[in-house]
C-alpha cells in the first residue's frame, strides 16, 4: 500500500496551495497560491521541502489526518491546538507520525489561515504548472476541491528519513500590523484629493465579505472624480478596487485576471499576506510608500523567505510525549501552550 | 482607416511593487486592442530579463516582474522602447472559427426576451447573432472566457438584473455591448441565447485554450438533434479558417 494520508475531518476550508499558477493569467486562469507565503513557506522548510511545495492551507481551524502507511513526517505553521492520539503536541515543530495515528489540528487562536506540510510533499499532478487549488475554476488540489472528510492524500514519500525533528520559534518571524503599507496606482486619478486623503487618513475595517478572491472593507467612502468605469485590464495581487459604493476591495490570491474598477492603490507584496491574516471586524490603515521603499520592503522579505531554513533549531530525537521537553519550547512569545 | 498613423505616447503606470501598466489608450476599438497585441508579442520576443507574466487587455498590457531581477524604472524604459514607433499595422493572418450554436429553448433561455426587448423575432436575432464577424478582444475573469467585439448594436443590451448562480459550459451570451461564450459553468447576469458543444477550454487538450485575441467568430444555428451529435464527439473541435487582416477588416466594417 503506498503511504497516505486520509482526511478524518476537514476544516472550514483547507485547500493545497503553493506558489500559484504563473503565465495563464492572459488567458483568464486565476494564479491562486497560498494567501500567507511566509507561513507556507515556514511549514514546508520546517519537513525539509523546499519553499514552493505543496501543503495544505487552513482557514480558521484544522483539519484530522491519520497516516495509513509511513512513517510520516509533518509539521504544522499556525497557533492552534494540535493533539497525537488526543495527546497535546507543540506547533512549529516537525513530527514523525506512525502507521495509524492521528494529527488533529484544532481551531486558529489568531489569524485566518495556518499551514501543515509534509515531508516530500504531496503525489498530486500539476494543472497548468501548479497544484494551487481553485476553487471557482475547479482546478488543482484534490480534484479542484477543499479537503473533505474521507479524502486521501497521495504522498510523494512512503516513508519518511529516520532523523531528528527540528523546530522554529515563531517569534523570530516579523509581526504583522494592522498599517498596510501602498504604492498609489494605477488609477489613482479616478479620486478625487478628498478621496485618496480619506483612504491615506481613515481607519478601515476588515468586513465579512472576505476570502481568498478578495477582502471587502467598511469605512469612509473614497470618492470618484470621474465615475468608477475603466475599460477592464490587469488586476496584480494587493489591487485596491473601488467599485460605485467607494468603500475598497483589496485583490487577493484567488483574484480574477481582469477587472473594470479603478485602482487606487496596490498593497505592498508582504503586506498582502498581513492582510490576508486579518479577521472581519479588524482595523487597519494604509500608508503610502514610494517604489524605493516599497523595493526594500519586497528584498527584506525575500531575505526572510530564503532565510527560513537558517531560523529552524534542532528539535533532537525527543519523544513526541515527553512534556517536559515541549514545556521548554518559547511558544509563540506567551501564548499559551494549550494543554495546561 | 490609415495603416500607418502612430499611436499617442504610451502611459507607464505603476501597479504596486512588482508590475506596470503599459497603456496605448483608452476603450475599446480594434486598431488600439491590435496594438496592445503587437507590442504584448514584441515584449515576449525581447526577452527581458525579470518579466514573470504579462496580461494584455483591450487597451493596455500589465506587465507583472519579480523585483529581485528587475527594478521597475529600467523595466519600464525597456517598455516604453518597445512601445515606440508602434502603429496600427495589422498584417498577420487571423483565425476565424465557426461555432455551430443550438439557439433558444433550453440551449438559450434568454433568447425570446432578448428578441422582444429588441423588437426582433427570435428569427431575426439568431440571422443577426450569425452573421455578425465577431473579434475576441481579450481573455479574463475565468479560464479561456473570451470577451467578444462585434454585438450587432439593435442587440447590446443591459445586463440581467439579477444574475443567475449558474450557466452552463458552453452557453453563448451577450451582455451590454459584448458577446462570450462561456468556458466553464459560473455565475453570469449575462444574457443566454445559446450553447454551443465547442469548448473554449479543455484542460485535456494542448494547448487547452481555444481562442486567442485577435481570433475571429462566427456562429451558425444548428439544431439541438445536431448539437446532441457534437456533444457527444469526444474532444470535439469546430472548424477554423485562415483569414487575412484586410479581408477581416472590411467585413467587420460591413457586419
Amino acid at each position: 500500500m503506498t503511504t497516505h494520508l486520509r482526511v478524518v475531518a476537514a476544516g472550514p476550508s483547507s485547500t493545497i496551495q503553493d506558489r500559484g499558477r504563473v503565465g495563464y493569467q492572459r488567458y483568464g486562469v486565476s494564479v491562486a497560491g497560498a494567501a500567507d507565503p511566509l507561513l507556507h513557506a515556514a511549514a514546508n522548510a520546517l519537513v525539509g521541502n523546499r519553499p514552493g511545495d505543496g501543503a495544505v492551507e487552513f482557514t480558521l481551524a484544522g483539519d484530522s489526518v491519520v497516516v495509513e502507511g509511513g512513517p510520516v513526517r509533518i509539521a504544522v505553521a499556525a497557533d492552534a491546538e494540535l493533539t497525537v492520539d488526543g495527546e497535546p503536541v507543540p506547533g512549529w515543530t516537525s513530527l514523525r507520525l506512525n502507521d495509524g495515528q492521528t494529527l488533529r489540528i484544532g481551531a486558529l487562536r489568531g489569524g485566518m489561515r495556518g499551514y501543515w506540510a509534509v515531508e516530500g510533499g504531496f503525489a498530486l499532478q500539476p494543472v497548468l504548472g501548479s497544484v494551487a487549488t481553485h476553487i471557482r475554476s475547479r482546478m488543482g488540489g484534490m480534484d479542484g476541491g477543499a479537503l473533505k472528510a474521507g479524502d486521501r492524500l497521495p504522498l510523494a514519500l512512503d516513508r519518511a528519513a529516520d532523523r531528528g525533528e527540528r523546530c522554529l520559534d515563531p517569534s523570530l518571524l516579523p509581526a504583522r500590523s494592522g498599517r498596510l503599507r501602498v504604492m498609489l496606482g494605477p488609477q489613482q486619478d479616478y479620486f478625487t484629493p478628498a478621496g485618496i486623503e480619506a483612504f491615506l487618513e481613515e481607519d478601515y475595517t476588515v468586513s465579512h465579505e472576505a476570502d481568498r478572491m478578495g477582502c471587502r472593507l467598511d469605512g469612509p467612502s473614497i470618492e470618484h472624480a470621474r465615475g468608477f468605469n475603466i475599460t477592464s485590464d490587469g488586476i496584480p495581487l494587493g489591487a485596491v478596487q473601488v467599485p460605485g459604493t467607494g468603500r475598497p476591495i483589496v485583490l487577493l490570491a484567488d483574484r480574477q485576471t481582469t477587472g473594470g474598477y479603478p485602482k487606487i492603490a496596490c498593497v505592498v507584496g508582504p503586506d498582502v499576506a498581513a492582510l490576508a491574516q486579518m479577521r472581519p471586524g479588524e482595523r487597519l490603515r494604509f500608508a503610502a510608500v514610494d517604489a524605493a521603499e516599497a523595493g526594500r520592503i519586497q528584498a527584506r522579505h525575500r531575505e526572510l523567505v530564503d532565510g527560513l531554513p537558517a531560523l529552524l533549531q534542532s528539535a533532537g530525537g525527543f519523544a513526541l510525549y515527553d512534556s517536559g521537553r515541549l514545556l521548554g519550547f518559547n511558544l509563540i512569545g506567551g501564548a499559551v501552550t494549550g494543554w495546561d | 482607416m490609415s495603416v500607418t498613423t502612430p499611436f499617442p505616447a504610451p502611459v507607464l503606470r505603476a501597479a504596486g511593487d512588482s508590475a506596470l501598466i503599459v497603456e496605448l489608450g483608452d476603450g475599446i476599438a480594434q486598431d488600439l486592442n491590435a496594438a496592445v497585441h503587437r507590442l504584448d508579442r514584441r515584449i515576449a520576443d525581447a526577452d527581458l530579463p525579470g518579466i514573470v507574466e504579462t496580461v494584455p487587455t483591450y487597451r493596455s498590457i500589465l506587465v507583472q516582474f519579480d523585483p529581485a531581477v528587475t527594478a521597475a524604472e529600467p523595466l519600464g524604459q525597456a517598455l516604453l522602447d518597445l512601445a515606440a514607433g508602434l502603429t496600427q499595422s495589422a498584417a498577420e493572418p487571423q483565425l476565424r472559427w465557426i461555432v455551430p450554436v443550438c439557439f433558444g429553448g433550453t440551449h438559450g433561455e434568454d433568447l425570446d426576451e432578448v428578441a422582444r426587448r429588441s423588437g426582433l423575432t427570435t428569427e431575426e436575432v439568431v440571422r443577426l447573432h450569425c452573421t455578425a464577424d465577431y473579434r475576441v478582444y481579450m481573455l479574463g475573469f475565468s479560464p479561456g472566457f473570451a470577451y467578444l467585439g462585434g454585438l450587432p448594436e439593435v442587440l447590446h443590451q443591459p445586463r440581467r438584473e439579477n444574475p443567475r448562480m449558474l450557466t452552463p459550459a458552453g452557453s453563448v451570451m451577450q451582455g451590454g455591448a459584448q458577446a462570450a461564450i462561456s468556458p466553464i459553468a459560473m455565475p453570469s447576469g449575462w444574457h443566454l441565447l445559446g450553447r454551443t458543444p465547442a469548448r473554449t477550454f479543455d484542460l485535456k487538450r494542448e494547448p487547452p485554450f481555444l481562442l486567442a485575441p485577435g481570433d475571429r467568430i462566427r456562429f451558425t444555428a444548428i439544431s439541438a438533434a445536431e448539437y446532441d451529435r457534437l456533444e457527444g464527439i469526444s474532444g470535439y473541435l469546430p472548424e477554423c479558417e485562415t483569414v487575412t487582416p484586410s479581408v477581416a477588416l472590411m467585413q467587420g466594417a460591413a457586419a
